[in-house]
């Protein structure tokens, strides 16, 4: 039986004072797994993620990660605490939040030496993670003096660094060059099929065949609206558009004169006939 | 009639608006100019040059040892002759020896010209210059100005240069040679890495603000719009504080950071360092 990484039972979030952001979501992750979290912005995407790194805990119901609650408690125990932030690694959807360090070479290897590893290691770490993201001009380079995409790929490399058995990106396509975005896709799709267990909390369509096996869909409620296959899910037209991940409009065919709405599904503009 | 405009040509301003630089444009030029100084110190400290190819430890101890050796001397002489050793060091960096001193000397009659002004008057000794009856600079309140701007100028420099032949990162590791904790060192690092973020930030919501505003805005109505910035931008770095406190959470931060061992120095750094030091000897023995 696969090993489940991550199981919520009738979970709810509410920001202070009582904005929820999750409502009685009951999921699990198995491990290997290549999840989507599909949602429209505010849904409460970057909340799940948050809440499955740890960083967050449920106002109501159960989290728990490789068979363990998520409590505060938990966090508490620098052993628990230690183990869990090895095998976890959250990319955030802004990367100047992740990229804190004054260099790239510090910020990638901020995880490792926060793990104690010996300074050889560290060394090693950091020069593969750069390697593999082919970002090594960028080591002594500061932050701010990078581009969307370089920041996208640092981010990256700082959680590679921690070789974790668990990706969280949150929208990790988001304000992507279209040749950036395919070469992330092509990254996600090589941890997964490296057996690592990756979890893509998106509003991207487009790319939810090539990184995921299983899609949860979460609605404008805050609720699990639907879960499925990714050709399940993006299939269902009304589920989508309920969700507002697709929009319907009005348009006119040339030839015809026809004047009608319909949906737009992922990566579909006006190439359709009509009798 | 909006229609009679031809599609290239702007629209009058009024005189005011071309006349007065209002709010909006001069945080602009700041900001804009704090981000061209910011570049332009990068450059500086990572052309060739002899103070650039020093390890940051051995530049920031020999700035302690001279800055100790300009205090302690009692003789303009040997200060001078520091002075001297600074603009030699400058040009041996590769730094724009016009800007080094400019940048020195433009801003000390500022601060410590109004310093020592008094000090001309007030010292008692022999006269120097009389000005009127009753009122003249002294031998004595000369020579004290002349110490205190020289000293002032001599350490500036010497700051300078340091500031100016090393990367900021760089810098940062050096201060844990200072068994500075290495928390300390973090924050420090942080604060730098985000003033950046927060000053483009700051941009953008001035280039939007301006993008909206067309002829003059009053005086009162421009310090709300500035109340109300710095307070969006207060609390943006509010919530920009929490969610890198996250993110440095995710990646296993307990409230203590742990730096990369320091990679020992070569011998070029402890000759750099024994020269520095033994300047300062002498400089404090000849100016004892």
């Amino acid at each position: 039986m696969d090993e489940t990484i991550f199981d919520l039972r009738q979970v709810c979030y509410s920001y202070p004072p009582q904005f929820v952001a999750l409502e009685d979501i009951t999921l699990s992750v198995l491990a290997g797994e290549r999840v989507a979290v599909l949602g429209s912005n505010g849904c409460g995407k970057s909340t799940l993620l948050k809440l499955l790194d740890g960083l967050y805990f449920a106002t109501a119901g159960a989290v728990q990660a490789f068979g363990q609650s998520l409590t505060e408690a938990a966090f508490d125990d620098d052993r628990f605490n230690f183990a869990f932030r090895r095998r976890v690694g959250l990319v955030f959807q802004d990367s100047d939040v992740q990229l804190f360090s004054p260099s790239v070479w510090d910020e990638v290897a901020f995880a490792p030496l926060q793990m104690d590893l010996e300074i050889d290691e560290v060394q090693a770490r950091v020069n593969e993670a750069l390697s593999a993201l082919r970002i090594e001009r960028l080591r002594d380079r500061p932050p701010h003096r990078l581009s969307g995409g370089e920041k996208r790929r640092v981010a990256l490399a700082t959680v590679l660094a921690l070789k974790p058995e668990v990706w969280l990106l949150d929208e990790p396509t988001a304000g992507l060059d279209p040749r950036s975005q395919s070469w992330l896709v092509d990254f996600m799709a090589a941890q997964g099929e490296a057996g690592k267990t990756v979890v893509t909390a998106t509003h991207d369509l487009s790319i939810v065949d090539a990184i995921a096996d299983r899609v949860f869909v979460i609605g404008e409620d805050h609720r699990l609206a639907a879960l499925g296959t990714p050709q399940e899910i993006l299939s269902d037209h009304a589920l989508l558009e309920s969700c507002n991940l697709i929009h319907s409009h009005r348009h006119r065919h040339l030839e015809s004169g026809l004047l009608h709405s319909h949906p737009h599904k992922p990566l579909l503009a006006h190439e359709h006939t009509h009798d | 009639m909006v229609d009679s405009l031809p599609a290239h040509a702007p629209a009058p301003a009024p005189a005011h608006a071309r006349h007065r630089r209002g709010t909006i444009e001069r945080t602009l030029a700041s900001v804009s100019d704090v981000m061209e100084r910011s570049l332009y110190a990068e450059e500086l400290a990572h052309r060739p040059g002899l103070l650039q190819g020093l390890d940051p430890r051995a530049k920031l101890v020999s700035l302690i040892a001279l800055l100790v050796a300009v205090a302690l001397s009692h003789s303009l002489l040997v200060i001078a002759m520091l002075y001297l050793f600074a603009l030699g060091l400058a040009w041996r960096s590769s730094l724009p020896i016009e800007t080094f001193t400019t940048r020195v000397w433009l801003f000390l009659p500022f601060f410590t010209g109004i310093l020592v002004l008094p000090a001309l008057f007030l010292t008692p000794g022999p006269v120097f210059i009389s000005l009127t009856p009753g009122i003249a600079i002294t031998r004595t309140g000369v020579q004290s100005a002349a110490f205190l701007l020289l000293r002032v100028s001599t350490s500036v420099s010497l700051a300078t240069l340091l500031v100016l032949t090393s990367a900021w990162n760089d810098l940062l590791k050096a201060l844990s040679f200072l068994r500075i904790p290495d928390t300390i060192i973090l924050v420090l690092g942080m604060t730098y890495r985000y003033i950046h973020l927060l000053l483009i930030t700051a941009d953008d919501m001035f280039l939007s603000r301006k993008s909206r505003v067309v002829g003059h805005l009053s005086n009162a109505a421009e310090r709300r719009m500035v109340g109300a910035s710095a307070g969006v931008l207060l609390e943006k770095s509010l919530q920009l504080s929490g969610e890198v406190y996250l993110a440095m959470q995710s990646r296993g931060f307990r409230g203590y950071s742990h730096r990369a061992t320091a990679i020992p120095m070569q011998r070029r750094d402890w000759l750099g360092l024994t020269v520095a030091l033994g300047a300062t000897a002498v400089a404090i023995w000849l100016g004892r």
